[in-house]
């Protein structure tokens, strides 16, 4: 019989994060009342971070397969087929509340967690992303945010030795309370070298190594699946602690290892620990899990099992090894300065048993503590539609010169190089495409092929209309990675919401997965892996609906790309995509009128699909070398960043006169892309897209050292530059 | 010419090291710094980049004291050429083998950026290949790159001709614009007194092909390999 020293009352029940009839659902499941050890692990395994209790039933209608596909969403990371024996590993996962908390340790441990889920799958990580949203500027938390989590991020992957290579970072006054860190992580293995979680064999040793356990962390993944409130900062002691040396020698040990052929299973300690990772691993194997607590390293005296097992201490992972292998891979540990200890063995029990100082704290169903765990239909509604936006109806206060330049160096699209030059992007040598371009591009080892990687979506298309918003994100990713070269294989998504309780977040959280189900299916760009963030919420204020897509698509021969800068005088600039000049939810329309309103663009999938297939052929059969999709800001944003990138001007003639000057340039039309080239190339590309029935159009050509659109003044490119470039130093130095 | 790259825990550029020295012609191998001798025949020893023992106490003060490094003092001490690269040059530092310190960036943060360098001398093993004043376009990646040494180290360095490399403009203008990390006299990369031993922040070795950048960092390597093979 179990000891039960305290008493579980109600209180201590809430203070779980448990709602009573999820008490009551596993005192039946268990038949008698839970020690406090066990309160503590149903409590880690049955909260929203790890059972995806409010999202599950909606995530199921996810487009997940693709022939190329090996490992969909359910293990650490998704994984796909690159060629010639090379899986690409990848995963995007979020940090948020406790980057809020604490955010240069909250920064870092979202990197860790992301790069161990990787490398746990048996992959060396490659290339790191990640996608950022912080509070309105204006805010007086803001730049100590930007600055913790910047530092953050750079402070672990630079050390840990992995290019970050992209990202997103944006401001909105709907993440005042609520900050966005998801981190992204891609790594490379041999298709035959791949490691699962799931358990196998009876009686086989389950190794704890590593960094020592301490009392840091403890409810982290509770933290997680809760609303902030005025008192949220007194949360800092569930914020870990990274400590990316560790980290880096845990992934060569680890990596080592697995070379020995001593790896049965393999999972990392994140989110709710030993907890999860013992149970993931028991329960994806059909076995029971039996855990010695006085076996696992610890960094603190007097640590009680509740603490042990629900420690969220980072850079620690949990395997099950080959019997009569523990020497071996006890010497590989040691080399590498790492803890290495038998904690365990799997059983036949089905039994999660957890014994501490000669007692048994715990003794669960393994299976249930999974399966069981709670599933909510929770209501929703659906977000009202927003009407359309007539761009006759959208007057201009401003001349379109003076606007570009207001928006170049406007928080949301002045340059992030402030953000990116504090990460060690260069290193490992295979980044081809830098930041700040559509998207990054990395060599595979010595090559031919290349990765181009991205992170995508734009909330305020999502908050206006989920569904279209959720097609947009995944269309835009698909997008990026076609205006490099990349052919798009897949999406990992950072699911960002405010509470699934109430309707209308329900709602938007439903609304926007149709519309990445739907984009997904018919752009054949599947979700391999994924993580959802709900309750992004304090005191009632919800943060603007996110769903970030981080897309992986493939270079046959990295050589052959496009990258976004003008690379001549002379060329010819055409469009290709339709013309219609939306400007409703469109940035030109918030930052330059004032205005946030209106049904954003449709994304027209067919049409997408095929603009962005017709330019990665040209791209791809060496006709083009430049290319920008339009997205933020619509033509002119995309003109400016182009000559910028250059350094060379260009001259806008073209003016359709269905439309005002200003929807023109800032209408924020879908699947659309502007490419530069020599007017011989021109004449045929043209040719072309009309025998495909393409909308292409030449608005211009490149050259001097100013953009000039229609009728408008010239703005010098060292103007656009300088305000450009401007921003984002001045605000975080205090000069802005 | 024969490489050994020095392996410590939380190296990270070990492997671009080895990629950029075979591409100009050297074999390069791996040697972990638990190692009490370097490789027979070993011409060139290399202490590359990364974060060797998390850059914890301070960047590369561990490793400065580590097993291997007698062997590598006794490689300099017979002339031997060594060359220590971003932390490699820190643990050079704190290992006595060149003077000087690397303190944090003068703004506080780690910066990664193309850079270029003003080329001091092309008269050492290192820099054969370049012309002398030639600006060189690198990168650099560091938290601590800000070099510092009191007045009469400095003065020893500038008289004896023991500054290797400048931070500078593309033209090849020493500006204090192009000093990002702060450091003295634009100090980017420093020579042993008998010129056989190199520190520098910057990293040759990320420049060495086009489609990644850019050849300028070749020059330095394949120096090394000419220089080799004329002296044996």
């Amino acid at each position: 019989m179990i000891r039960n020293d305290v008493a579980i009352t109600p209180e201590l029940v809430k203070e779980h994060g448990l709602k009573p009839d999820e008490y009551e659902r596993f005192v039946k499941l268990i038949g008698r009342e839970p020690t406090i050890t066990e309160l503590g692990i149903v409590s880690a395994m049955w909260n929203e971070h790890c059972s995806y209790k409010s999202s599950r039933i909606h995530l199921r209608g996810l487009p997940t397969k693709a022939p190329w596909v090996i490992q969909g969403p359910g293990e650490n990371a998704g994984v796909i087929d690159i060629g010639d024996g090379l899986a690409c590993i990848f995963k995007m996962e979020s940090h948020n509340h406790p980057s809020f908390i604490e955010p240069y340790q909250g920064a870092a441990t979202g990197v860790g967690g992301i790069l161990r889920d990787v490398f746990t799958m048996g992959a060396r990580p490659i290339a790191a992303l990640n996608f950022l949203r912080f509070g309105e500027p204006d805010h007086p938390k803001t730049p100590h945010l930007v600055s913790g989590v910047v530092a953050g991020i750079g402070g672990y992957g630079n050390s840990f030795g992995v290019p970050t290579v992209g990202g997103s970072v944006g401001f909105d006054k709907r993440y005042n309370g609520n900050i966005l860190v998801n981190a992204m992580a891609v790594g490379l293995a041999r298709t035959d070298e791949i490691f699962y979680a799931k358990a196998t064999g009876v009686g086989n040793p389950i190794v704890y190594l590593g960094s020592k356990t301490g009392r840091d962390g403890i409810h982290g993944a509770t933290m997680a699946s809760a609303e902030f409130d005025d008192a949220s900062d007194e949360k800092r002691p569930t914020v870990q602690v990274g400590d990316p040396f560790a980290e880096k020698l845990l992934l060569e040990a680890c990596l080592e290892l697995m070379k020995s052929g001593a790896v049965i299973a393999i999972q990392d300690m994140g989110a709710a620990g030993l907890t999860s990772s013992a149970v993931e691993m028991g329960a994806k194997g059909n076995l029971g899990v039996e855990l010695d607590l006085d076996k696992v390293p610890c960094r603190e005296e007097g640590m009680t099992a509740y603490e042990m097992m629900l420690s969220e201490s980072q850079e620690r992972m949990l395997m099950v090894l080959k019997p009569g292998m523990e020497k071996e891979a006890e010497a590989i540990f040691h080399k590498w300065g790492l803890d290495f200890a038998v904690i365990g063995k799997t059983t036949d029990t089905l039994r999660f048993v957890i014994k501490h100082e000669g007692e048994v704290k715990a003794d669960l169903p393994i299976k249930e503590l999974g399966d069981e765990a709670p599933l909510y239909d929770r209501p929703w509604v659906e977000s009202p539609k927003q009407p359309v936006i007539a761009s006759e109806s959208v007057k201009a206060p401003m001349s379109e010169a003076e606007a570009l330049l207001k928006l170049v160096g406007s928080p949301d699209q002045c340059s992030k190089r402030w953000v990116w030059e504090q990460y060690d992007h260069l290193i490992l040598g295979n980044t081809v495409q830098t930041p700040g371009g559509d998207a990054a591009i990395v060599r595979v080892e010595d090559g031919p092929k290349g990765l181009a990687l991205t992170t995508d979506v734009t909330p305020r298309y999502c908050e206006a209309d989920p569904f279209e918003g959720g097609k947009q994100a995944v269309a835009e990713a698909w997008r990026n990675i076609t205006a490099v070269g990349g052919l798009p294989l897949a999406i990992t998504d950072n699911l960002n919401f405010a509470s699934p309780e109430r309707p209308e977040s329900m709602g938007q959280f439903v609304g926007c997965l149709k519309g990445i189900g739907e984009a997904c299916k018919v752009l054949d760009f599947p979700v391999v892996s994924g993580n959802v963030s709900l309750y992004n919420e304090t005191n009632g204020q919800g943060i603007l609906p996110t769903p970030a897509i981080g897309g992986v698509g493939l270079l046959d021969d990295v050589t052959v790309n496009a990258s976004i800068a003008f690379k001549a005088e002379g060329e010819a600039i055409i469009l290709i995509g339709g013309m219609v000049g939306w400007l409703g939810q469109s940035i030109y329309l918030r930052d330059v009128c004032g205005r946030e309103e209106g049904a954003p663009p449709p994304v027209d999938l067919a049409t997408e699909k095929r603009n962005g297939d017709f330019i990665r052929q040209l791209i791809r059969s060496g006709q083009v070398k430049t290319v920008h999709d339009c997205s933020d800001g619509g033509i002119a944003l995309s003109l400016a960043e182009m000559a910028m990138a250059g350094g060379i001007g260009a001259s806008i003639t073209a003016m359709p006169d269905n439309m005002p000057l200003h929807a023109f340039l800032f209408g924020e039309d879908q699947a659309r892309y502007l490419i530069a080239v020599d007017e011989d190339a021109a004449a045929d590309i043209l040719y072309e897209a009309g025998a495909l029935g393409i909308p292409a159009v030449t608005l211009g050509v490149t050259g001097g050292d100013s953009l000039i659109l229609p009728g408008q003044q010239a703005i010098s490119v060292k103007q656009l530059k300088s305000a450009h470039e401007a921003w984002l130093p001045e605000y975080m130095t205090g000069k802005s | 010419m024969k490489s050994a790259v020095i392996v410590f825990p939380g190296s990270n550029r070990e492997g671009d090291m080895v990629r950029a020295l075979k591409l100009a012609g050297s074999d390069a191998q791996k040697v972990w710094h638990a190692e009490t001798e370097l490789p027979k025949g070993t011409d060139l020893v290399v202490l590359p980049g990364g974060f060797s023992y998390g850059d914890y106490l301070r960047c590369g003060a561990i490793a400065g004291r580590a097993t291997v490094m007698d062997a590598v003092r006794a490689h300099a001490a017979r002339g031997g050429l060594v060359l220590g690269v971003c932390n490699g040059f820190q643990i050079l530092c704190e290992a006595g083998l060149l003077p000087g310190i690397l303190m944090r960036n003068a703004n506080l943060k780690f910066i990664c950026h193309r850079q270029f360098l003003k080329v001091e001398r092309n008269d050492t093993a290192f820099t054969k290949n370049y012309a002398k004043g030639q600006a060189i376009d690198v990168c650099v990646a560091h938290g601590e790159g800000n070099y510092t040494a009191d007045a009469e180290t400095l003065k020893r360095l500038e008289g004896e001709g023991l500054v290797a490399f400048r931070y500078s403009d593309a033209q090849g203008n020493v500006t204090q614009d192009a000093n990002r990390n702060g450091s003295m006299n634009s100090i980017a990369g420093i020579y042993s007194d008998k010129l056989n031993v190199l520190g520098m922040m910057p990293h040759p070795e990320n420049l060495v092909e086009n489609l990644v950048g850019g050849t300028d960092g070749r020059g330095l390597f394949e120096s090394l390999v000419s220089s080799f093979s004329k002296a044996a």
